[in-house]
């Protein structure tokens, strides 16, 4: 048999049935719902009078709108209260293999709760109505996002209408430096191919250092897939997966343990298998990253300076850095280092798993934060992230360093709760997307990694991490 | 779905790369549990001077008079012509509903992101890709002509300008059947309900722990 690509083994495994023009029915074994993208599908679904295909196919949370401080105070905004009463009478209406309603204590950031449930698991197509669903592409799924009409889609049908994407392999070999983390890999896949550069494709992230990567690090990675412009982004199965998965509440269990591990260890592309495209970066090359723009593609090392639009030949590029670059508030040729921050966020469904909170303490441990800092958010992914940092103590050691310790969602990493940046206030932040008035009309995103965040909420500017260490 | 056979349209320019779907429709608006009326909030933060709220009386706040979509020769378009990567970052369908509220039908760009590009097809709202020596020119016809308009013809997949250049666009078969059809997926796939009943019994069988 001709080598296949891992993608090419998720896909043809989950196809139903096929047109002669590529056109595929592919079967979902995995809906994550959440309460922004699903009311206007269960609404569609009453109204056509359809009933979901297979509801022990659902994991749902509310995590977009639910507050962070306050818990018993219930939701305050009345718009977010409706959209997150909404997903609780549509799942009490309609049913579900599992929900994780505002205050449960397994409640979580859908991308968060999924795997930490053993929910996602490897071979699964998950998808979700929200675009980090590449995230589950870590434990070798055909994961991606979709809209709303593809949420009604597959609640009626429990397939998508698809035909295959592109193959890419991301490879990152070598090692990486001490300091260095999955959220500068990340980035700096995204500064080498830019946020359209994965447009069309599937991504495949290997080499030495993807396979080197913790679970919560690959996540991190398959994560920001999609701001590469890529919907999905994967890892195959190793050791490291399968160790991950046992004894999580929805792994398999006894004989169907061993089943599923023997499928899941043939989740890897065969030797020789051919893909569209590669790219190889290597580990030892890679510095922690700083974005300085409004795109995550406007990324560059922390030792650098922010780039000359001047010297920028394409004009279309050229507006757009200056534009950026004015939305910034920063001026060509300075180091990053000399830019100071207000805010600090630490948290989202890119870097808020046990693993981040603990770089994040690392280097908070023993240290206040800089006066010139006015907040430090710690928000962890899930009830359960939050439940085994306070066992390991990070709660204090943040509360020590003067950052606030909050409750799980998805908080400032898109402001739909009240916690936003103010306009013009500068933020340091772990989450994944730069774009103006993502974090707060005009607020300006710094993304970095949870080490990178916290050694700019002690020094009150950029540092690099590998300094403090 | 609203069916899309031809379109003649006013032309709006937006000469961005890039333009994510955080700017066509921010976050506070995606409260809403309905599918309609995010018009008013398309491009809200570059749009209006003010900060926007879901509950404004939209019409009361100050425009941006720098915003190109504020200018009056564009009000009324249908065709939003525009730059490289439109649509990129998250997947929420309320972009292509705010600018299909807005009144866009057709929206012609160098290259689009992949899940607003597939969200705008659910939507009868015509995702474009041209070249970008003929979305340069569209640039300088549109601001050199007030007024300018193109056609948008699916059937034969043709951009004609009005001084008789046509350019070809490809476009997906079968989301081209849709679109000119109006066909609801979810109508179309359930053609196919004994197929998928069949794949899930096959996969239960054999991977019995996915339906746990």
């Amino acid at each position: 048999m001709e080598a296949q690509t891992l993608y090419e083994k998720l896909w043809s495994s989950h196809v139903v049935h096929q047109e002669a023009d590529g056109t595929a029915l592919i079967y979902i074994d995995r809906h994550l719902v959440h309460e922004v993208t699903s009311p206007q599908a269960f609404e569609g679904l009453k109204l056509a009078g359809r009933k979901p295909w297979r509801v022990s196919s659902i994991v749902a949370t509310a995590d977009h709108n639910t507050p962070t401080d306050h818990w018993e105070q219930g939701i305050q905004d009345p718009v977010s209260r409706q959209q997150v009463e909404t997903l609780d009478s549509n799942i009490r209406e309609v049913g579900a293999l599992a929900y994780f309603p505002f205050k449960n204590e397994r409640q979580g950031i859908v991308h968060v709760i999924g795997p930490e449930n053993g929910a996602t698991l490897p071979g699964m197509t998950v998808v979700c109505g929200d675009s980090h669903t590449s995230t589950h592409g870590a434990f070798a799924c055909l994961a991606h996002g979709i809209g709303t009409s593809e949420v009604e889609h597959v609640m009626a049908t429990q397939c998508l209408i698809q035909k295959r994407s592109k193959t890419m392999l991301v490879r990152v070999d070598g090692k990486l430096g001490k300091g260095v983390t999955a959220k500068d890999v990340a980035l700096a896949i995204i500064g080498r191919i830019g946020t359209a550069g994965g447009t069309g494709y599937a991504i495949e992230f290997g080499g030495e250092v993807m396979r080197s990567l913790s679970m919560e690090g690959r996540m991190t990675v398959c994560n920001m897939a999609i701001e590469a412009g890529a919907r999905m982004g994967f890892v195959a199965v190793d050791q490291i997966t399968i160790d991950y998965l046992k004894g999580r509440p929805f792994s398999p269990r006894g004989d169907d343990w061993e089943r599923a591990v023997a499928y899941w260890r043939t989740l890897h592309s065969d030797e020789g298998a051919r893909f569209d495209q590669l790219v190889v970066l290597r580990g030892e090359e890679i510095q922690p990253q700083v974005t300085w723009g409004t795109s995550p593609e406007m990324v560059v090392p922390v030792g650098a300076t922010v780039p000359d639009p001047a010297k920028e030949n394409d004009p279309v590029r050229r507006e757009g850095m200056e534009r950026a670059l004015q939305y910034m508030g920063l001026t060509p040729n300075l180091p990053v280092t000399s830019i100071k921050i207000d805010k600090v966020f630490i948290g989202s469904c890119t870097n808020s798993r046990i693993e981040d909170l603990r770089q994040a303490a690392v280097i908070a441990r023993g240290r206040r934060k800089a006066d010139n800092v006015r907040q430090v958010l710690v928000v962890p992914g899930s009830g359960l992230v939050k439940r085994q940092a306070e066992q390991e103590g990070l709660d204090k050691i943040f509360v020590a360093a003067g950052f606030e310790w909050r409750e799980p969602g998805c908080s400032m990493c898109l402001a739909m709760n009240a916690d936003r940046l103010e306009p013009g206030e500068r933020c340091a932040s772990t989450s994944n997307r730069n774009f103006e008035g993502r974090q707060g009309a005009g607020g300006r995103t710094h993304l970095v990694s949870p080490a990178m965040a916290a050694a700019a909420a002690i020094a009150g500017h950029f540092a690099d991490v590998r300094d403090i260490l | 779905m609203q069916k899309f056979i031809t379109l003649n349209g006013l032309v709006a320019p937006l000469d961005r790369n890039n333009v994510d779907t955080d700017a066509i429709i921010p976050k506070q608006f995606l409260k809403s549990i309905k599918r309609s009326g995010f018009g008013p909030n398309a491009f809200d933060e570059w749009r209006y001077m003010d900060r926007g709220e879901p509950g404004m009386d939209n019409s009361q706040r100050p425009l941006n008079p720098n915003f190109v979509l504020n200018q009056p020769r564009y009000q009324g378009a249908s065709v939003l012509l525009t730059r490289a990567n439109f649509g990129c970052g998250s997947s929420r369908e309320h972009a292509p509903w705010a600018l299909l509220d807005y009144g866009f039908r057709a929206i012609i760009a160098e290259s689009f992101a992949d899940i607003f590009f597939n969200n705008c097809f659910k939507n009868g709202v015509v995702p474009i890709v041209l070249p970008k020596a003929e979305v340069d020119a569209l640039f300088g016809l549109v601001e050199h002509s007030p007024g300018y308009t193109i056609e948008v013809d699916l059937p034969t997949q043709l951009v004609k300008r009005p001084d008789g250049h046509a350019v070809h666009f490809d476009i997906d078969p079968f989301r081209k059947e849709c679109l000119i059809n109006g066909w609801d997926d979810i109508g179309l796939t359930l053609r196919h309900a004994d197929k998928i009943k069949a794949f899930e019994e096959r996969r239960r069988a054999e991977h019995p722990y996915y339906f746990a």
